[in-house]
């Protein structure tokens, strides 16, 4: 237990270093790699947590995705913040240090971590899902039983979010440039030219980046992984394959046509389960009418929600890189 | 405490102490690609003999074969990440300090 504890004051020392850093640097591609670092290290807390499922998340979108998208985003702007002179706001200060005060002063009445008589631990609905889950549904991530099947709802919210997203950021960015050789593009730029290692262990590893996203996408009802982390581990492979070889080659591989069309396929794979059930006699998402054993049903269910959440993951993520690196340098 | 268990826990300080080099290099060093090699050897020295030392304590074939398969990954990943940043510098311009310091 004292190892644990030693390893989280080290976690939360890197974490408090990083956020200061992060403050402080004028650079912004340094601030952005710090950010992926900050978020490796939350997925580092999140693994002593036991929560491996959203430890899986954070280093996947937080490390992985996002540091990718600031990168082709300062590559858009410029990578240098404005020096702001320094402004003594004691009003400023005087609020800041009541929000803190009031924050530090409300931790006291959290109950002690793990603490048997909270209500997470109390309300029926823990049992439901830890004990019940496994004759309900029989998935032995439990994770994924609440995901995909008890909190079904919010699972599709999410989607929709993330689908939302991705057609935002086409709105506002998706004057993708034709295959027209304006591109090395922005965050490819200097890679074209002399890169023949990178070249060659990308083309070794891509085939195991895919494969490993398959996996997580179907074993996500076995162990931590699911159609969230494995739609972005396989955008994440697309991306590397863009940055290396180029986005028009990349583009060649998997094409905007073939993204815009998988971008909503995914969320409509999801509600049209639900929609499935609805016409099989059940309620929305209640996967139990989709197969004769309820169980079965249940399986069924969560393989096609879950294929529908990578589809659109995956498509969303790599339609927002496209669309940032296929703006073009413009300095 | 069997042969195993030594090996193993020596193999991890041996790592553990590389990773210490890496980080004392990062600090010290005088320019950006003596630091990336000092960052390199945490990556490839200290991360594989780590890697190494767990895999003689492996519980199972299972757990074995993911270290493996890390460690694999490691070895392919991190020259090539130490090879990109060095070269991204050079060809961004920066001259590598060559001769004696000043």
């Amino acid at each position: 237990m004292t190892i644990f504890t030693a390893i989280d004051v080290v976690l939360f020392a890197i974490l408090v270093a990083c956020a200061l850093g992060i403050a402080r640097l004028r650079s912004l591609y340094a601030a952005a790699m710090l950010s992926g670092l900050f978020s490796l290290t939350c997925a580092s807390i999140f693994v002593l947590q036991d929560a491996v499922d959203v430890a899986f998340t954070e280093a996947a979108v937080g490390a992985g995705m996002t540091t990718v998208l600031f990168i082709g985003a300062l590559a858009l702007t410029r990578s240098r913040e404005r020096v702001t002179l320094p402004t003594r706001s004691y009003l400023a200060l005087a609020v800041a240090l009541a929000a803190g005060g009031a924050l530090l002063y409300a931790t006291a009445d959290l109950p002690a971590f793990s603490a048997p008589d909270t209500p997470v631990q109390q309300h029926p609905v823990t049992e439901r899902y830890l004990l019940t889950a496994q004759q309900e549904i029989a998935v032995p991530n439990a994770v994924t039983a609440v995901l995909a099947s008890y909190r079904g709802y919010d699972t599709l919210g999410e989607v929709a979010v993330i689908f939302t997203a991705g057609v935002a950021v086409l709105m506002l960015l998706g004057k993708v440039r034709g295959t027209t050789e304006r591109t090395p593009s922005a965050a490819s730029g200097g890679l074209q030219r002399h890169h023949r290692v990178l070249r060659v262990v990308s083309k070794v590893l891509m085939p195991f980046i895919l494969l490993f996203a398959f996996y997580v996408q179907f074993h996500g009802d076995y162990g931590p992984g699911g159609g969230f982390q494995a739609g972005v581990i396989f955008a994440a492979g697309i991306v590397l394959y863009a940055l290396v070889f180029g986005l028009n080659t990349a583009r060649q591989t998997l094409g905007l046509v073939a993204l815009r069309l998988l971008l909503p396929l995914g969320l409509l794979i999801y509600a049209g389960v639900g929609v499935a059930t609805l016409l099989l006699g059940g309620n929305f998402l209640d996967y139990n009418v989709l197969a004769t054993d309820p169980v079965h049903g249940q399986h069924l269910g969560i393989l096609l929600v879950e294929a529908g959440v990578g589809i659109t993951v995956a498509a969303a993520m790599i339609l927002l890189f496209y669309s940032f690196a296929g703006r073009g340098v413009s300095r | 405490m069997s042969a195993l268990t030594v090996a193993s826990w020596a193999l991890i300080a041996c790592g553990a102490f590389f990773a210490l080099t890496g980080a004392v290099g990062l600090m010290r060093l005088p320019d950006f690609y003596t630091r990336t090699h000092a960052a390199g050897i945490t990556d490839s020295a200290g991360a594989g003999l780590m890697l190494l030392g767990l895999l003689l304590q492996a519980e199972s074939f299972a757990v074995a074969i993911r270290l493996v398969l890390i460690l694999l990954f490691l070895v392919f990943t991190s020259p090539t990440a130490a090879h990109a940043l060095a070269q991204a510098a050079l060809q961004d311009g920066l001259k590598p300090l060559l001769g004696r310091r000043r």
